[in-house]
């Protein structure tokens, strides 16, 4: 069971959260108006599964249900920091 | 092989009575050699299986390369259930065809797999779980899949420990029942697959990371491994959870990810549970082992993780699943629960064939379900790598559906959340 530092709440148990997959992946160009069927499947299907640091978003759904990204370890699932949306993904030691 | 001194008729069979003794030393433990034809990288289940098939098409010059111990991955942590009643039939092709060696596998192999056909029955708790369940049989059947759909007395009739009554919170309208499924013992089977692939003459090397993905003007020309590096003519990923990270090695992604499966296990039991019953609805399969335990796992836990393990919340949500279907289990003791690292796709099916990488082939992708495919992939894997062209039976599952849309959706047939 994780410990998720939610950046409103503080600490609190990982049943409380919902897990939203990769943090940044960024829309198609032109909102899609001209993209091709392969920056489409790179935009629908393609998420990175790093072994190691990984920017993620989570809702704390059963407290303050707000949104907010994570930087996590995928092997430890230490919780290296959390940021609020719209923020900048924080420098953590060792990420790529 | 060797079977147990013969007891009484009348003693008490202890538990385990049924199962084979351990086998002796069955493979080699070579150091790797400078070349081979083709390199396999992951020695689990699906690895062992094309090393069989290479063998059995007369291809020994090939190595396995497992970073661990073989068959110590997902292999060694899965809920042994196989079946192949899947809706489209690009699955039910891949999945029957895997069926049928099941049925020979132990005479292939010339060694026990403990195959026991008990039969699957997947549950239906609504009225739309109901009519998609009819579907399925009809499918399957179009498809010459054994099925039949029984109401919620049919399934008490198939595991009288299933509470059919209506007053629970998703009482069981019915189900789908496929006969020829059932489990088979895992250990067993990846210790036969590496038996028979060492027999034949092919390097099987433990303790033998792949570190790096050679490649010279778009083709592969070998691996870089904890052990050294190692040139090949083909290479294949057949690393299961680990897919993500090998193909970033050659510098191509793949639209998989990475999760926590949990399962769990019982103390031994007295013969309760004649069939496996799986729900999606719910969240629980259940089968009970050859020696005893009951035998459950639930879906994956949501976040990206190769810790081979999850959280607690899930399997006791699952618990809570199990113990309203089966009321006789709240007496039952949990023995163990473990994690395992399963790479999930966005349409629940596999990745199999060609990379944009020469002579580097994938197999990949199969998220929750992968053991039941182990012979049937390992086959095709094997036409794969020795001609190099993509067989029919694999032909609906390349990288190349994710671009196209001709997605292969099986959420609703793969069980569970994946």
């Amino acid at each position: 069971m994780m410990l998720i530092p939610c950046p409103e709440c503080g600490p609190r148990d990982e049943n409380e959260f919902s897990y939203g997959g990769q943090a940044h992946v960024p829309y198609p160009p032109d909102g899609g108006a001209t993209a091709s069927d392969e920056e489409w499947a790179e935009y629908v299907f393609y998420r990175d599964s790093p072994k190691g640091l990984m920017a993620e978003r989570w809702v704390h759904s059963a407290g303050c249900r707000r949104w907010f990204n994570a930087v996590r370890d995928t092997v430890s699932y230490r919780f290296e920091a959390v940021y609020r949306p719209g923020e900048p993904r924080p420098h953590v030691q060792g990420a790529r | 092989m060797t079977s147990r001194a013969a007891r009484s008729v009348n003693a008490p069979a202890p538990p385990g009575a049924a199962l084979p003794d351990h086998p002796e030393f069955l493979w080699r433990n070579p150091d790797p050699r400078k070349h081979y034809s083709i390199v396999i990288v992951g020695g689990g289940g699906h690895g062992l299986a094309t090393a069989h098939y290479l063998a059995r098409r007369g291809v020994t010059d090939v190595a396995v390369l497992e970073r661990g111990w073989m068959a110590g991955g997902n292999m060694a942590r899965n809920t042994t259930i196989i079946r192949s009643n899947y809706l489209w039939d690009a699955s039910a092709g891949i999945y029957e065809h895997a069926l049928k060696l099941w049925e020979g596998l132990a005479e292939d192999l010339d060694y026990p797999i403990l195959f026991s056909q008990r039969g699957v029955l997947n549950l239906d708790h609504t009225l739309q779980d109901v009519r998609d369940s009819r579907r399925r049989v009809e499918a399957n059947r179009l498809n010459g899949v054994d099925a039949d759909w029984v109401d919620a007395a049919g399934a008490k009739e198939l595991c009288p420990v299933l509470n059919v009554s209506d007053d629970i919170r998703y009482p069981v309208l019915g189900g789908t029942y496929q006969p020829r499924a059932g489990i088979a013992k895992h250990d067993y089977v990846a210790w036969g697959f590496a038996r028979s692939a060492d027999a034949a003459g092919i390097d099987l090397i433990q303790n033998c990371e792949v570190t790096g993905i050679d490649i010279a003007g778009g083709t592969v020309t070998g691996v870089q491994t904890s052990r050294g590096p190692i040139t090949a003519d083909r290479v294949a990923l057949i690393g299961a959870g680990h897919t993500p990270v090998l193909a970033e090695m050659a510098g191509f992604r793949v639209p998989v990810t990475s999760h926590p499966l949990q399962a769990l296990v019982s103390e031994l039991l007295e013969p309760v549970h004649p069939t496996v019953v799986m729900s999606n609805a719910v969240h629980v399969y259940v089968s009970q082992a050859h020696k005893g335990e009951l035998v459950m796992g639930a879906g994956i836990d949501p976040y990206v993780g190769y810790g081979q393990r999850g959280a607690f919340h899930v399997i006791e949500r699952q618990m809570s699943a199990a113990v309203e279907l089966f009321p006789i289990f709240a007496r039952a003791h949990v023995l163990r629960t473990w994690g395992g690292t399963v790479d999930t796709t966005p349409d629940a099916s596999p990745v199999v064939g060609t990379t944009p990488v020469e002579n580097l082939f994938l197999n990949c992708g199969w998220g929750t379900g992968g053991f039941k495919a182990t012979p049937g992939i390992g086959h095709v894997m094997a036409e794969l790598l020795e001609t190099g062209k993509v067989p029919d039976l694999a032909a609906d599952f390349g990288l190349d559906r994710f671009t196209s849309g001709r997605l292969v959706d099986e959420h609703g047939a793969a069980a569970v959340a994946h």
